[in-house]
């Protein structure tokens, strides 16, 4: 089923150009059987594209992408009866009930829900309560488990997920993830998108991906090592001063805000700064406090980006 | 087949749970029939009449009696002339003269028979045909009750005559009228409508991603609707014929069977809209201005193709609605079978193939 590498998804050169704008500015990748791969970056990079062309619903503009060794474009059909596909936006029919909705995928896909119970039970037992209300009437993060149940119904080899977790609440999107590994154990293949970078700890892979290209693919462990830079974490009682005062500090190369904290980088030579709190101070700040911290993937973005 | 009944199965949840939906499915049609049909009212009350008797003997003011008593109708003129009914019909006032010939009682003695001449303003065409029918039964109800009942056997012949518009266009017209209107406004509209509705929810892109192929998707969206709108054609010529006895003189299942053509072909232009459209705002429109519009306008509905100009009748020449509405008044009026409406029935089948292979050209496998 997959090819010799033992990649189910493998993507090359692969380009999509709207009009004039290049959405996907060739991009290569692959996925191996049983990986829990995570396609993260912000809103416009590209990450909708790359899996419509996946899930066949649009042509490459250029390169190729193959799936279990299918050509998404010639072998289409194919590949459509061993996806899971699980659009960014919520698309179940909202007039159908839960079970209708259910029942309904499943019955398209030649399946019924007893058959494959066994692989939803998890998810669907926490919205079988309300099995009888309209799928319009669920809150976000219950759709969410319902529109997952229904990609799952037909016992999909890959499941792809676009941005499932956007717009869903804290709770649900840990519940919603722990699904998802739990799903990979399972044998399932599964790619997923999302913008929170914070996500991006729980995929066994990620792309970190931007305009249309990626910047990197690693594991999240290995991207974090991979920043190669000590990072600290400063604040004061006057953060936006503060901003504009390290920007035009000359030994600091990076300065991004990040929840009550500043996270800087700096220039090579100056990595002491202890220097930093007691002159800060005498510019006129006041609270201040820096501590050096360990990468997370969100700055390995920010860094990449520069 | 499992999965093409899902589908459809799913299709018929939507339309039953869509109250708007359901309204403009049954609501409409049997509101448009009945609007149609009663605002052409069939209850006449105190309508204005003249009679020219000629003969002026006991049997015609029996008769003029029976009519005036009867509630519906109040003698506004008594007429001497042939000239006179003209302008009495022209001053607008009076709906109906009666006529008896002369010596109309010495007539019946003698020959047994006499005649009644019932002369209706027929530019309202369908107010004159109710006006004329009640006065005939009057006329009808005497003759037995009070003639025949002593032992005579006269006859009396009423003679009907609709002036200004003696085809009476206008009762004929409205049915095969609105049921070509509404057929296609329910077949083509609402297919192409809800066909579009799942590329605007984001539904279609997931069915696109199984294994359902266009045919059954496509095929499955225009079952329920076919199913309907057969039901809706039904109720519609069991209304027009029990409430507004419009006659059927040909053969029902004929007829139903043309029905069953018209709404195929309307459900194929339907899904030829729906490829062209990607929001149920766009389907709606595409049906409403060049499906709903050209219809009531073009096809003959309401104004007669042959006072067109002659660009305009070419246009009226592709409205499939024409055809059909030829086909109903053929079938329903005239009782005609296959070999005189063949060629109608051939233009609408070219017409469904036509629509239905642009459409499977144009069904998008994809999302671009």
């Amino acid at each position: 089923m997959s090819n010799a590498q033992g990649h189910i998804v493998s993507v090359k050169g692969l380009k999509k150009t709207y009009d004039s704008v290049e959405a996907v500015k060739g991009i290569d990748f692959s996925v191996s059987k049983d990986e829990l791969f995570g396609l993260i970056g912000p809103d416009g990079a590209g990450k909708t594209t790359i899996f419509r062309i996946l899930t066949t619903l649009m042509f490459p503009t250029e390169g190729s992408a193959n799936i279990m060794d299918l050509n998404v474009v010639s072998d289409y059909k194919k590949i459509r009866n061993h996806l899971g596909y699980m659009p960014q936006r919520f698309s179940l029919y909202q007039d159908l009930t839960v079970e209708e909705n259910l029942e309904f995928f499943a019955r398209i896909f030649g399946t019924t829900i007893e058959e494959n119970y066994s692989l939803i039970k998890d998810i669907y037992v926490q919205i079988e309560p309300f099995k009888t209300r309209k799928a319009g009437k669920l809150s976000g993060g219950m759709k969410q488990k319902l529109a997952l149940s229904c990609a799952l119904i037909h016992s999909p080899e890959i499941l792809i997920l676009d941005e499932p977790t956007t717009g869903v609440d804290a709770v649900s999107r840990k519940e919603f993830w722990e699904m998802l590994i739990r799903l990979k154990e399972k044998g399932i293949t599964i790619l997923v998108s999302t913008p929170y970078m914070d996500e991006a700890n729980l995929c066994g892979r990620v792309a970190l991906i931007q305009n249309g290209e990626i910047m990197s693919i690693d594991t999240p462990q290995k991207i974090i090592e991979n920043f190669g830079r000590k990072l600290w974490a400063i604040k004061s009682d006057n953060i936006y001063q503060l901003i504009q005062d390290l920007k035009t500090d000359n030994r600091i190369h990076t300065v991004f805000p990040f929840g009550e904290y500043l996270h800087i980088t700096v220039k090579p030579g100056y990595d002491d700064l202890k220097g930093l709190a007691p002159e800060l101070n005498r510019m006129g700040h006041s609270g201040v406090k820096i501590q050096e911290i360990e990468a997370n993937i969100e700055d390995c973005f920010m860094e990449l980006m520069q | 087949m499992k999965r093409f009944i899902g589908f459809v199965k799913k299709e018929f949840h939507h339309i039953f749970r869509d109250p708007r939906t359901m309204l403009i499915l049954f609501g409409m049609p049997i509101a448009q029939i009945l609007i149609f049909g009663y605002v052409v009212s069939n209850e006449i009350n105190d309508v204005k009449i003249g009679v020219y008797d000629k003969s002026k003997d006991h049997i015609t003011k029996e008769i003029t009696n029976k009519i005036t008593a009867s509630g519906f109708f109040i003698l506004s003129d008594n007429l001497d002339s042939d000239k006179e009914i003209e302008d009495a019909f022209k001053k607008g006032i009076i709906r109906e003269v009666i006529v008896f010939e002369q010596n109309f009682a010495q007539k019946l003695e003698r020959e047994g028979s006499a005649s009644i001449q019932i002369i209706a303003d027929a530019s309202d065409a369908n107010t004159a045909n109710i006006v004329a029918n009640y006065t005939e039964s009057i006329i009808n109800s005497y003759m037995r009750e009070e003639l025949w009942a002593e032992g005579l056997t006269y006859q009396i012949n009423p003679e009907v005559r609709m002036l200004y518009n003696d085809e009476l266009k206008g009762v004929y017209m409205f049915v095969p009228g609105t049921m070509a209107l509404i057929l296609m406004l329910v077949s083509a509209m609402m297919t192409s409508i809800s066909i579009a509705r799942e590329k605007e929810m984001g539904t279609m892109e997931v069915l696109l991603v199984s294994p359902l192929k266009p045919l059954p998707i496509v095929i499955g969206k225009v079952i329920p609707y076919m199913v309907l709108s057969f039901i809706n054609a039904i109720i519609i010529i069991a209304l027009s014929f029990f409430v507004f006895e419009m006659p059927i003189q040909g053969s029902l299942i004929f007829l139903l069977t043309e029905t069953l053509l018209f709404i195929f072909m309307a459900l194929s232009l339907g899904i030829l809209i729906s490829t062209a459209s990607n929001s149920q705002m766009v389907a709606m429109f595409i049906s409403m201005f060049a499906l709903m519009l050209p219809t009531m306008l073009l096809s003959g509905f309401i104004f007669p193709i042959e006072n067109m100009p002659k660009l305009l009748q070419w246009v009226s020449a592709i409205m499939p609605a024409k055809y059909f509405i030829t086909i109903i008044k053929n079938i329903m009026i005239k009782g005609s079978g296959i070999g005189v409406i063949w060629k109608e029935t051939l233009i609408i089948a070219g017409m469904t193939l036509f629509f239905l292979m642009m459409s499977v050209k144009k069904f998008k496998v994809r999302l671009e």
